[in-house]
Order: C-alpha cells, then sequence, then structure tokens
C-alpha cells in the first residue's frame, strides 16, 4: 500500500502563539556540567536577519542513544529528551544550550521559515569524524557550511549562522529514501 | 510558473511575502504563493541515504508530559465560551504504507471566529476574542487518531493581494516517527468558495494534492447538539515526495 503525503503549505508568521513553548532552547539539564551552547544567525540572500524562524533540533543523547525522551514540553529540567526548540529573535538570532551528542557528533536540524512552502533541512557538525558519506560527498568549500565554529574564549560554545541564500550557502539536505524506520514484514 | 518570471513582493499575513497579484495560472486565475525569493535557497537540497544509525531516522518522542488532554479543546480555558461555530476535527495520522503514526504530537493554531490571529503582527481590523487563543496540542492514539474541539476560524484580507481573502483555514504541525517525516501544513473546510482564490491553497500545483488539504464534513465527528465534525486524515512521508507536486 503507498499512499499520497499530505503536502506542506507555508508555516505563516502567526504560529508564535502555539510553537514555541519556554525553555525550548535548554535542552541540557539544568546546571549539568557537559552543557553546551549552539548559536549563531539565520540570515537570507540579501544578508539580511530571518526574524520567527522556528529552528527544530534533534539528535542523540552523549551516551549514543537515540530513543529521546518525553517532556521536551514541559521540562522537569532533569530528562534529556535530545530535542530543542527555538525561534529566531528580530536580529535573525538563537540559541541553544544542549549536551553534546554520542556517536556521530551533529545535530539533526530543520528550519520552519516563513516565506518558505516548505521545511528544510541541515547537519550541525560540532566536528567532522574521520568517515561520513555526506560530508565526504560535498565540495570542500561548501562543507564549511554544516561546522560549527568552537568559539575563542567560550566555554563549550559553538557558533552556527546559517545563511538560506546566495552565497556561503548553507547546504540543505533532500532524503530520497525518506528515512524512516523500516517496518513489519 | 517559470521560476525565471519576475516577482512582485509583498509583505503579509501568511505569506509574509507574495508572488504579485496580476494574471495567474492557479485554478482561480490567482498568482500561486511562491514565498520570499530572498529566502529560497539557490542550490538544490543534497540528496543523502540516511545509514541505518543517522539521527534522521529517529524523532523525537512525547506523552502525557508534554500535553494534557485539556490541551485539544481551544474552547477551554478562559472564562466563557469563544464566539463562533463549534466544530471537532479528526482523523488519523498514518505514514505512506498506511500504519498510524502512534503517540506523536499534532499541534494546531488558527484565528478566531472573525478572522484575527492573537499575534502582536496581525493588524486585521477583526475583533479578538477574550475566550479565543487559538492553539491546542494532542497526542494521536494507538490507532493513529487525533481530535481537537474548536471554533471554525473566519476568513481573513490576504493583504498582499488586491481585494483578496484567505479561505478558512487551520494550521498544523505533526511529527513522524522519523525526523524527515516533519510536516507542517494548512486544512481547510468543504466547498469553501474562497479556495480557488487563494494563493496559497493553489500554491500546491497538484490538483489532488490540493484536495487532500480540504477535509470532509463528518456527522459521525459530530458532537449532538454541539459541534459540527470534520475529518481529515494526514498521511506523513518524507520531504521528498511532495517535493515536484508543489511546484518547487
Ligand atoms: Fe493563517
Amino acid at each position: 500500500m503507498s499512499l499520497p503525503a499530505t503536502p506542506s503549505q507555508t508555516i505563516g508568521p502567526f504560529h508564535g502563539t502555539a510553537l514555541p513553548f519556554p525553555g525550548g532552547g535548554e535542552a541540557a539539564p539544568v546546571g549539568h556540567p557537559d552543557t553546551i551552547t549552539v548559536h549563531g544567525c539565520l540570515s537570507d540572500g540579501d544578508g539580511a536577519p530571518v526574524p520567527e524562524a522556528l529552528l527544530e533540533f534533534w539528535q542523540a543523547a552523549p551516551d549514543g542513544s537515540l530513543v529521546g525522551a518525553p517532556g521536551s514540553l514541559r521540562r522537569d529540567g532533569a530528562a534529556f529528551t535530545g530535542f530543542g526548540r527555538v525561534v529566531t529573535r528580530d536580529d535573525g538570532r538563537y540559541t541553544l544550550r544542549t549536551l553534546p551528542p554520542g556517536g556521530a557528533p551533529y545535530l539533526a536540524l530543520c528550519l520552519l521559515v516563513p516565506g518558505l512552502t516548505r521545511h528544510l533541512f541541515t547537519r550541525v557538525y560540532l566536528a567532522f569524524p574521520e568517515h561520513d558519506p555526506l560530508i565526504e560527498a560535498l565540495p570542500p568549500a561548501r562543507r564549511a557550511t554544516l561546522l560549527a565554529a568552537p568559539e575563542a574564549g567560550g566555554h563549550r560554545t559553538y557558533r552556527f549562522d546559517i545563511r538560506l541564500r546566495g552565497g556561503a550557502e548553507t547546504v540543505f539536505l533532500a532524503f530520497p529514501d525518506r528515512g524512516g524506520r523500516p517496518g513489519p514484514p | 510558473m517559470a521560476a525565471s518570471e519576475p516577482l512582485v513582493q509583498g509583505t503579509g499575513r501568511d505569506g509574509a511575502g507574495f508572488a504579485g497579484v496580476t494574471a495567474g495560472d492557479g485554478p482561480g486565475g490567482v498568482r500561486p504563493y511562491v514565498g520570499r525569493v530572498e529566502r529560497h535557497p539557490l542550490q538544490p537540497p543534497v540528496p543523502l541515504v540516511l545509514d541505518p544509525d543517522a539521527v534522521e531516522r529517529r524523532a523525537p518522542v512525547f506523552g502525557a508530559a508534554d500535553v494534557s488532554p485539556l490541551d485539544a479543546d481551544l474552547t477551554l480555558g478562559h472564562r466563557g465560551e469563544p464566539l463562533g461555530e463549534r466544530i471537532t476535527v479528526g482523523g488519523r495520522v498514518l505514514d505512506g504504507r498506511g500504519r498510524p503514526v502512534r503517540g506523536q504530537l499534532v499541534e494546531l493554531w488558527q484565528a478566531n471566529a472573525a478572522g484575527r490571529y492573537v499575534h502582536r503582527a496581525d493588524r486585521h481590523a477583526a475583533p479578538l476574542d477574550p475566550n479565543f487563543t487559538g492553539a491546542g496540542r494532542c497526542l494521536t492514539d494507538d490507532d493513529g487518531r487525533y481530535r481537537f474541539t474548536t471554533i471554525r476560524p473566519g476568513a481573513y484580507p490576504d493583504v498582499t493581494h488586491h481585494n483578496a481573502w484567505r479561505p478558512s483555514h487551520l494550521h498544523f504541525s505533526l511529527f513522524g516517527t522519523a525526523f524527515t517525516q516533519r510536516l507542517v501544513t494548512q486544512m481547510y473546510f468543504p466547498g469553501d468558495p474562497l479556495l480557488p482564490h487563494d494563493s496559497i491553497w493553489t500554491s500546491v500545483r497538484d490538483a489532488s494534492a490540493r484536495r487532500r488539504l480540504v477535509a470532509a464534513y463528518d456527522p459521525g465527528l459530530n458532537e449532538p447538539e454541539r459541534s459540527l465534525g470534520y475529518r481529515w486524515d494526514i498521511v506523513l512521508d518524507g520531504p521528498d515526495a511532495t517535493w515536484a507536486e508543489e511546484g518547487r
């Protein structure tokens, strides 16, 4: 059986009462010593900041587990759920505090941007692993757009800017095999 | 519409920027929404066949800690009943193979019965309703079913087109069992005469795909003497299945 998918529609500018939630960017348990900060700016092809975009981060736990945990929307300050959601501010900036992922060192990122008909996917690499099919397939000039830069003097702080269009445009991803877990036979 | 056509940009409500209003090729002669060109990537997305252990093959999980059963009734939580025609909207969330998507988060937001959002940027001169905020959440059950109680939102002006109105619609946000199944879309009401004139509905270029955004009146979902029922099933997939039919 193959059902045609429901099409995507633009997120529009008025999601603010529904989708953002308090503590959405505080994915790390409160006071956790391994907490890292990932921050940056979302900008368009003219270099202008893009506000009111929803950025969703999904990642492995520090032990490499990908099962996640409930409780992202009403965080208890202790559990690590693997999910973060932030809205870009008027200056296009966002901040996520999380734990470093175990296993492959990247965060999956979905961008829901007002003014686009559908969302975009990319990855935030904290370091490039020795072997990575995506990184190896990219022209060297584009690889750097997926690498979060450790900040000098920053305590475990990484800068990850996202450019939607034009020079230094961030690499966005498509998933031809749809990526779902294989189902029962 | 050819991507090379010059675009007249505007700024406004759901579109946050539209192509111009002149002769279009949508079903009602309207020019379909293409979004803000300066935000569109120039490069095609890089195809990535995911490793078995890729992060995107899995998805965040949500549960009773995230959503209260009361969150599915948008008519609650205020001092009185909201104005408007009370509706029950429900259906199933399925994957492309027809399997239920269980225990996943469905989020809903909408204008009030007068066509006004609770949002600082909404300048439509229609009244706010002190008894309606317009945001809800629920989890799908073991059958993939979701269900909301709310009011039917009003049409509102599409200020970027001369004399255009957006049809009544509900905004939906959904998660599947893989991060690649993420979906944000809009649900419409059957028989709405504004549909063929709407640049956003017509931005889905394939007619059968467009129809899949329109709910059906379902008396089986009515709450007798309380609400009108609409059924809308949602099929999640990877991002690529709908890429071509959306005209991107
Ligand atoms: Fe809307």
